[in-house]
């Protein structure tokens, strides 16, 4: 073996017991927070469901009761979502469905629609966007007031031409300065509503047997 | 006195002298993603610092088994499986906060001040001071991460401290003051110019402090 061959060796070695070593640590630090991150993120998509849905109105889980929505212009999804039923001494209240709009200021704004089993809207909040801050994001109910403004209504009692903001002669509010992320929102609302009215049989059934 | 000289040069150096935010301009990316505001500037900073002073560290103790030519892949590789631990860490106790830093802090790994710091002194110098070098560079660039991000929050929000209930947890959410009440919010300062206007208003107040020093 030539030195330069030892020497070549010795330092891939080297490099290996470091990466070896730092693969350890990783995996360790992995198993340790596996169960705090799983936690967390399963209370963080329980908390913004329940949001959607009135307080008490159901005891069933949440999570472990979705189940897949199709792709449907409707719904506005890229990919299948979800849906997730809500029941209160096994009998469904509501449903939440995953929604998005794709026209928003700044790409798509993903939404959770939650409707009563008699078609009013129970709740609605936005889950991810890109909309500008300060202007935009208003939407968000962290930042405003303005996303629960659609709790109540349905098709039924608001018809299809109110389904729309102030400004294009509807019945919803909008920001000064920003028009479009409102009407993206509201247009989403109006056809998630849809999209329940075509399938509300299937979607309440849900896993019940 | 119980430092030594040589310390007091490390921590006047981290901390004023050779500044990683206004003097090296080093790690500017995070520095003008993430301070719009205090929480965040804080968070990152300290995770930062965190990062740097245990990399310093571990560098340091290892310094003289590291063949000469591959001392960067193993610097990169002590930095990121580092990075990596504090991004778990955060994830599973820091939800709501590591939701907000988002990509910044696997981005840590890339910061290269933490690099510039392990290459320039601790592969070179005592573990003890390295990771003083280390904790007091991070310090350094947490409190320009802190002053820019104050600055943007006042002017644009016109609080201090919102959105530490991410950081601390519900009980903090009272904490938020509100610098300037009914403030309608001056949203240049929260947009990406606002962090170059307020990180050019830094530098220049501490050429101003340093000329005057002269």
């Amino acid at each position: 073996m030539t030195p330069a061959i030892r020497e070549t060796l010795s330092t891939a070695l080297t490099l290996l017991v470091f990466s070896v070593v730092g693969a350890g640590l990783l995996s360790g630090a992995y198993t340790l927070t596996r169960p705090a991150i799983e936690a967390s993120e399963l209370a963080e998509k329980l908390a913004l469901i329940a949001q959607t849905l009135p307080p008490g109105s159901f005891d069933n889980d949440l999570v472990g009761d979705a189940r897949p929505l199709p792709v449907d212009a409707l719904l506005g999804l890229k990919r299948p979502g979800l849906s997730y039923v809500a029941r209160k001494a096994g009998n469904t209240t509501a449903v939440v469905l995953e929604a998005a709009a794709p026209d928003g200021y700044a790409g798509e704004i993903r939404l959770l629609v939650g409707i009563h089993a008699d078609g009013r809207i129970a709740g609605v909040r936005v889950t991810a966007h890109r909309e500008t801050p300060g202007l935009g994001d208003t939407i968000e109910i962290a930042k405003n007031r303005w996303i629960t403004q659609f709790d109540g209504h349905s098709l039924g009692d608001t018809p299809d031409k109110d389904w729309q903001v102030r400004k294009d002669g509807g019945r919803f509010d909008y920001m000064a300065g920003a028009t479009i992320t409102p009407r993206a929102v509201v247009k989403a609302t109006h056809k998630a509503l849809q999209y329940f009215a075509a399938h509300r049989d299937e979607l309440l059934q849900g896993t019940q047997p | 006195m119980m430092f030594s000289q040589e310390a007091r040069d490390i921590i006047y150096n981290g901390l004023w002298k050779q500044n990683p935010g206004i003097i090296q301009l080093l790690g500017l990316c995070p520095l003008l993603a993430i301070s719009n505001n205090v929480v965040n500037a804080l968070s990152l900073g300290l995770a930062t610092t965190l990062v740097m002073a245990v990399a310093s560290g571990s560098v340091a103790v290892i310094r003289n088994v590291i063949p000469h030519e591959i001392r960067i892949p193993a610097f990169v590789l002590i930095i990121a499986a580092l990075v990596t631990v504090v991004e778990l860490a955060m994830h599973a106790w820091m939800h709501a906060l590591y939701i907000v830093l988002g990509v910044f802090i696997p981005l840590i790994t890339t910061n290269c001040i933490v690099l510039a710091r392990v290459e320039a002194f601790a592969s070179k110098r005592s573990t003890a001071h390295s990771m003083l070098d280390a904790t007091m560079m991070g310090l350094g660039l947490t409190g320009v991460l802190v002053a820019l991000g104050g600055m943007r929050e006042i002017v644009g929000k016109g609080t201090l401290f919102s959105g530490i209930d991410l950081a601390l947890g519900p009980m903090a959410k009272g904490w938020v003051i509100p610098v300037i009440p009914d403030y309608q919010g001056l949203l240049i300062a929260i947009l990406p110019p606002g962090a170059f206007i307020g990180l050019g208003l830094l530098i220049a107040l501490r050429n101003v402090l340093q000329e005057r020093g002269n």
